[in-house]
């Protein structure tokens, strides 16, 4: 009930928000129109705003996945998140989830077909992906909008809430699967 | 982040030393290089429009009215920012549609956002406590639907694709919880350079 109630609302809020701004500021007097155009400039000087930081943090990123980084700290890790309830299918999950986007989503249907999507580790890396955000993206396209080169404490407060979503991942799971 | 990015790339470049794979890097750099622009490039379209529609909520008052709304809550969160900033209708809005998973309506809400926060920045180029926390809170916000998963579970046959949105909200709580904490926790060990001045 609850669950289609919510899945309806994430795909009516779109189209109702694009009819419905102008709409309801047409009722305000104000001159729809022209306000939408100059208001969608500044779309395209913030993305190209946005790029010299990405391309900061895309390219060091990219280099450490090609680098086997990656790889070598989860042979490290392995251990330790064994022994936390994290299988070594979903490890790959907590490294690459800050990094990237498309990465994560693509771990997400490694595990989903490797250990199925009703199985522990596919719900466990399902939850992961779901609660915690591309960090390093984020990061540099907020501050990169606005020019912002010192992230001050920014950043490792935003690590800490992926290491929380991950562990609070771990226990939902456990607690409503069983 | 200056000596983040620096380790990234040292390390980086070691590890390739290491493991052999030397000569994969020269073309990983310029790959991700093309990269970072294509996905900038990519928000122009989404961007503009929202843009575009923000601006007609704000001149429509629909903005200042949200942020009203949400003003009880906000203003514990962020309070060095005027109460009148329209700053509290952009983040009321980014936080509303990253809640419903809408990823691509969140992004141009909140870079609105940091610029009417920049906008009593007293130290630019330097994040202020708010936007350390503004930024926080959207690397770990909220999930009521997290469409994306769910169409990946759906596409592997899972018997209910959606079952696990109980966990995903608790575990999506716990880490804006703790996005919150950690931000204002941490924020005295990070001290802004004095106002006017250029900084190190």
């Amino acid at each position: 009930m609850l669950k289609g109630a919510l899945e309806a609302l994430s795909t009516w809020a779109i189209p109702l928000l694009v009819a419905g701004i102008p709409a309801w500021a047409l009722t305000r007097k104000v001159k729809v129109y022209p306000v939408f155009v100059e208001g969608a400039k500044e779309g395209f000087q913030v993305a190209v705003r946005v790029i010299p930081p990405l391309v900061a943090v895309v390219v060091a990123l990219g280099m450490l996945r090609a680098s086997g980084a990656l790889e070598g700290l989860a042979a490290l890790l392995a251990p330790v998140t064994d022994a936390v309830g994290i299988p070594a299918s979903v490890l790959p999950m907590v490294l690459v989830r800050p990094l990237s986007g498309g990465a994560a989503l693509g771990v997400v249907a490694d595990v989903l077909r490797s250990d199925g999507p009703d199985s522990y580790a596919g719900r466990l890396v399902s939850v992961m992906a779901g609660s915690t955000e591309t960090t390093f993206y984020v990061l540099a396209v907020y501050f990169g909008a606005v020019g912002i080169t010192r992230y001050r404490q920014a950043l490792p407060a935003a690590l800490l809430a992926d290491l929380a979503g991950f562990a609070a991942s771990v226990v939902a799971v456990r607690l409503l699967f069983g | 982040m200056s000596v983040l990015w620096v380790l990234l790339l040292v390390a980086s470049v070691v590890t390739a030393a290491v493991t052999g794979r030397m000569p994969a890097l020269p073309g990983a750099i310029a790959e991700s290089a093309g990269r970072a622009v294509t996905l900038s490039l990519g928000l122009v379209g989404v961007l503009s429009l929202w843009m575009g529609l923000m601006k007609v909520a704000e001149e429509a008052g629909l903005v200042r009215a949200l942020g009203r709304f949400a003003r009880p809550v906000l203003r514990r969160l962020f309070p060095s920012v005027p109460p009148e900033s329209p700053a509290m209708g952009a983040i009321t809005l980014n936080v509303a549609a990253n809640m419903l998973g809408l990823g691509n309506a969140a992004t141009p809400f909140g870079i609105k956002a940091m610029e009417e926060l920049e906008r009593v920045n007293p130290t630019p180029g330097t994040a202020t406590d708010a936007q350390a926390l503004f930024c926080a809170l959207n690397t770990a916000s909220v999930q009521l639907v997290p469409a994306s998963v769910i169409a990946l579970r759906a596409a592997a046959g899972a018997r209910q694709p959606a079952d696990i949105l109980a966990a995903t909200l608790l575990a999506s709580t716990c880490a804006t919880v703790a996005a919150v904490t950690a931000a204002w926790a941490l924020r005295r060990l990070f001290p802004p350079p004095p106002p006017g001045g250029a900084g190190a």
